[in-house]
């Protein structure tokens, strides 16, 4: 006998809703499926109006976050059999405006993520023929865990101070800074620092921890930020305590 | 068709929402409890500039019993306070020894540790 799961999709159809509603969908159930399998049968079979975004079907393209249950997660991370309890609520990633059912406005992630300068700054311009810049593994060891971040905004999802202040520069853009202020090839920080140290960078971040319990990657956004508040509080003295400083 | 994004508010009981931002508001709490009894040493600083007598009926309030009842509160919420704090500690300040990084429960464990000398010189220096 087949089994069946029901999935509880919050849609918004912003030509015909005033607000987002539940509607409800039953989908044959199977052991190796994901929650984006579920959607892709109801897109491919049941309702083709569904609207979500996804890619790759493997946690690499950062398409597919979305609030399974409450919490935020990729859909193609996420099995159907770790759900057998009830139905499934599956809402559009939380702390962002809805454009159509599990599709979100990013657009103010794409301009604080651009605020921060998230490439290498160099101390000088090379010419080609100077050759490569070298690294060490030990310099990469210090920031590569920030380099997996795949951008797929669960950690703004899951942040309450990114849905209590949406001028807060959040936890994936500021581990980005970090990441390129920690790699030795680049000469930005203090280029970063105004918009990193500043009151919606690093110190509305309270630690709540969240962004790195959700994060699929294992990136520890929270960490990267913790370590940013020391090294700005640092450069802050070091700036004002030292002989010969600049202010 | 013109754009139209539906915006959703955060609601007043997001906090309540999941265990870990009830523990987060428990640990943000905690500053309370830790002002608090701040302000209670204080008060004791002034009467201690007062006089023997001062200082003797300041001693008197706090041995009684909802005074001691108030003080195991504070005490019970800065344990907890610290102790979510030391855990956090690894992320805040990641260190490494020649290259290698030192595991995080050697640096929880050192934090710990400095916690245990600091309150040892208190407690020699309290005569107890």
């Amino acid at each position: 006998m087949s089994e069946n799961v029901t999935l509880e999709i919050l849609r918004y159809r912003p030509e015909l809703d005033s607000e987002p509603h539940f509607q409800t969908y039953s989908i044959p159930y199977r052991d190796d499926w994901v929650v984006l399998d579920g959607l892709n049968y109801i897109k491919d079979c049941v309702d083709a109006t569904l609207a979500y975004r996804w890619s790759c079907h493997m946690a690499i393209c950062g398409s597919c976050g979305m609030m399974i249950n409450g919490e935020a997660k990729l859909a193609c991370h996420a099995f159907l059999r770790d759900y057998r309890d009830g139905v499934i609520r599956i809402e559009p990633l939380d702390h962002f405006p809805i454009e159509r059912d599990l599709v979100i406005v990013m657009d103010s992630f794409i301009d604080k993520l651009s605020s921060v300068k998230p490439y290498v700054i160099a101390k000088r311009e090379k010419s080609l023929s100077d050759g490569e810049n070298l690294q060490t593994p030990l310099q990469l060891m210090a920031f590569k865990q920030y380099t997996l971040c795949i951008n797929c905004l669960l950690c703004y999802a899951a942040c309450p101070q990114c849905g209590l202040n949406e001028s807060f520069v959040g936890p994936a853009a500021l581990a980005l800074a970090h990441r390129y202020n920690l790699d030795s090839r680049d000469n930005g920080k203090e280029q970063r620092a105004d918009v990193v140290a500043s009151n919606d960078g690093i110190w509305e971040c309270t630690f709540v921890g969240a962004c790195s319990e959700v994060c699929p990657k294992h990136v520890d956004p929270a960490a990267a930020i913790q370590q940013t508040k020391i090294s700005a509080s640092l450069d802050w003295f070091k700036a004002r305590l030292l002989p010969g400083a600049r202010r | 068709m013109s754009r139209r994004p539906y915006i959703r508010k955060v609601k007043r009981s997001w906090w309540l929402s999941h265990r870990r931002y009830v523990v987060y508001m428990v640990r943000e709490l905690t500053s309370l409890f830790v002002g608090l009894y701040c302000a209670l040493l204080m008060v004791g600083l002034v009467r201690l500039a007062q006089g023997h007598a001062a200082w003797d009926g300041f001693l008197a309030v706090l041995s009684s019993p909802l005074a001691v009842l108030f003080q195991l509160i504070c005490l019970a919420f800065a344990a907890y306070h610290s102790v979510t704090w030391f855990a956090l500690t690894p992320k805040a300040m990641p260190l490494a020894l020649r290259g290698e990084p030192i595991p995080a429960k050697a640096i929880v464990g050192m934090h710990y540790g400095v916690w245990a000398v600091i309150s040892l010189i208190v407690l020699i220096a309290a005569g107890i």
